[in-house]
């Protein structure tokens, strides 16, 4: 507890590489969750112990995909009814997960836990600068409430510049 | 060069697609290459599409052969219950009874797995009361198959049904299961109309009559965890409310929901221990125990109220201060990954382990009930 401020937790944690099972990775995080009814996010602020796989080379293959498509990437309901993603539209799914995690951290409060339940829309728009664009419907199921909601987000991303997140 | 044309040369800018024998590829992409002929690969070894065409229409010849129903998919309604009209056919100690009607008019259908005896000491198992986890509704299915066809030759389940009766509700919310499949897969509760309300259905776990209307459930008919306008509005769960008390002989009371891989006893409607706590917590370790066995799945063991959060109106709350010890309920896989939507090659994996914690706790019911 801090005074006046908020509530602060000091977590460790390990990460896993879901591309890569074996592979994890420790940090650190300090989470301090505001006072008071105002929704502001809570301010996070880690510190990676190690180092991140390189994924230069998938990075840029799917750039390079997306960029040389004819007709933009329009998909629905990633994973499917069963639990299915296919294979192509895995890279999309990751993002995804990106694009999820920033609405989450904008949207928690000490009584919320949000898992992403589903991609249900995502839109390839064309950019005339370097970046790609997807525009992502994604639904959130939040554990307390149990409400399973829409939001909508977009998502810039570039091999070397990564994703940039916005709430639309 | 024996090229096989499969969309023949007709006009320019119009594409052909060949077969070329193995012998013949470098040559032809050569010729291809130097003509400036663009060309794309749309079946790398067709030998290998062949192969496997063959091999998945005798999987399929021999799977009608032995007219199984396959555990590891996810069914729909309709199919579900010919499953279950199959397994009572097969067995003579498996019946099929109907013990209510869902707000839609379904039947709620519960597997009686009895080998005898009259009004013996029964285990209750429900699946699928939340719609949208369908991995639990498949994993019920799975369970009856296991224990129907395991009877008489494994000891623990043996022993089991030779002093015991079990009762397995597989579809707990048939109407909601239903509209995962014609309409909104996230659909978690019944489908009754509201008074009042432009919104429809009321949480089938909050509608139990422990705590109802307490802190962890809506009064709002739209929310997704909405208790209802009463204690067992619902008639999918005055259905069951009402065979277990006429029956009069249940001594446990076993849910499964998903996600989240939890094996919780009472209380949620209040954040105090039951008076058994330490039997159930340690029961419930074992049986988490037993599930980590199989694939090291980990289950976290606690009350509702300290492991998940606290909710009113749950159906295991119910079931224990009407006299039933053994109450628990399971969060199957997973953690959050798929979440609703795990994936079917996950269902028997799941349904495996939860097995061996079911079995666990139904062992020790029927060592304290003899």
């Amino acid at each position: 507890d801090i005074d006046d401020v908020g509530h602060k937790y000091y977590l460790e944690l390990e990460l896993e590489d879901v591309l890569d099972k074996d592979r994890t990775v420790s940090c650190t995080a300090e989470v301090l969750y505001p006072l008071g009814s105002k929704t502001s996010a809570p301010d996070v602020q880690v510190t990676v112990q190690g180092e991140l796989r390189s994924t230069e080379e998938a990075d840029q293959e799917f750039y390079n995909q997306m960029r040389s498509l004819e007709k933009e990437l329009e998909a629905e309901n990633i994973p499917d009814s069963h639990g299915n993603i296919p294979p192509e539209l895995e890279p999309i799914h990751l993002l995804a997960w990106v694009a999820s995690g920033f609405l989450i951290w904008q949207n928690s409060t000490e009584n919320t836990k949000f898992h992403l339940a589903q991609v249900k829309r995502v839109k390839q728009v064309k950019r005339s600068d370097e970046d790609l664009q997807f525009d992502y419907v994604l639904l959130l199921h939040e554990m307390v409430s149990q409400e399973v909601l829409p939001w909508e987000v977009t998502v810039l991303w570039h091999p070397q510049n990564g994703a940039r997140v916005s709430q639309s | 060069l024996q090229l096989d044309f499969w969309i023949n040369p007709s006009a320019p800018a119009l594409p052909v697609d060949v077969r070329i024998p193995a012998a013949s590829v470098q040559s032809v992409k050569a010729f291809l290459e130097s003509q400036g002929i663009e060309y794309s690969i749309l079946i790398e070894d067709l030998q290998d599409v062949l192969d496997k065409e063959k091999q998945d229409m005798a999987e399929s010849a021999q799977r009608q052969r032995s007219s199984s129903f396959d555990f590891g998919a996810y069914h729909t309604l309709d199919d579900i219950n010919e499953e279950l009209d199959h397994l009572a056919s097969e067995y003579s100690f498996v019946e099929k009874i109907q013990i209510g009607e869902s707000y839609e008019k379904r039947p709620l259908y519960v597997l009686k797995f009895s080998t005898g005896g009259s009004d013996r000491p029964a285990i209750w198992l429900d699946a699928g009361i939340h719609s949208r986890e369908w991995v639990t509704q498949a994993s019920a299915l799975w369970i009856a198959n296991k224990i129907a066809s395991d009877y008489g030759t494994d000891d623990s389940i043996t022993s089991l049904l030779d002093k015991m009766d079990l009762f397995l509700l597989p579809v707990a919310n048939p109407d909601g299961f239903v509209y995962t499949h014609t309409s909104n897969r996230m659909w978690r509760k019944t489908r009754s109309k509201i008074p009042g309300s432009i919104c429809v259905g009321v949480d089938p776990n909050r509608n139990w009559d422990a705590g109802f209307g307490g802190p962890g459930a809506s009064n709002k008919p739209c929310s997704d965890s909405y208790h209802g306008p009463s204690a067992n509005s619902e008639v999918e769960v005055k259905s069951v409310v009402d065979f277990i008390k006429n029956h009069g002989n249940f001594k446990a009371f076993l849910t499964l929901h998903s996600y989240s891989q939890l094996l919780m006893y009472p209380y949620g409607y209040k954040c105090t221990r039951p008076d058994d706590y330490a039997e159930l917590e340690s029961l419930g370790r074992a049986a988490a125990n037993s599930i980590r066995s199989l694939y090291g799945t980990t289950f976290q063991v606690g009350t509702i109220c300290k492991t998940i959060y606290q909710a009113s109106g749950g159906s295991i709350d119910w079931s224990y201060d009407n006299g039933i010890k053994y109450s628990f309920a399971f969060e199957l896989r997973d953690t959050g990954r798929y979440g609703f939507l795990l994936p079917a090659n996950q269902i028997i994996p799941a349904a495996k382990e939860t097995w061996l914690g079911l079995k666990r706790i139904m062992e020790h019911v029927r060592d304290k009930s003899s």
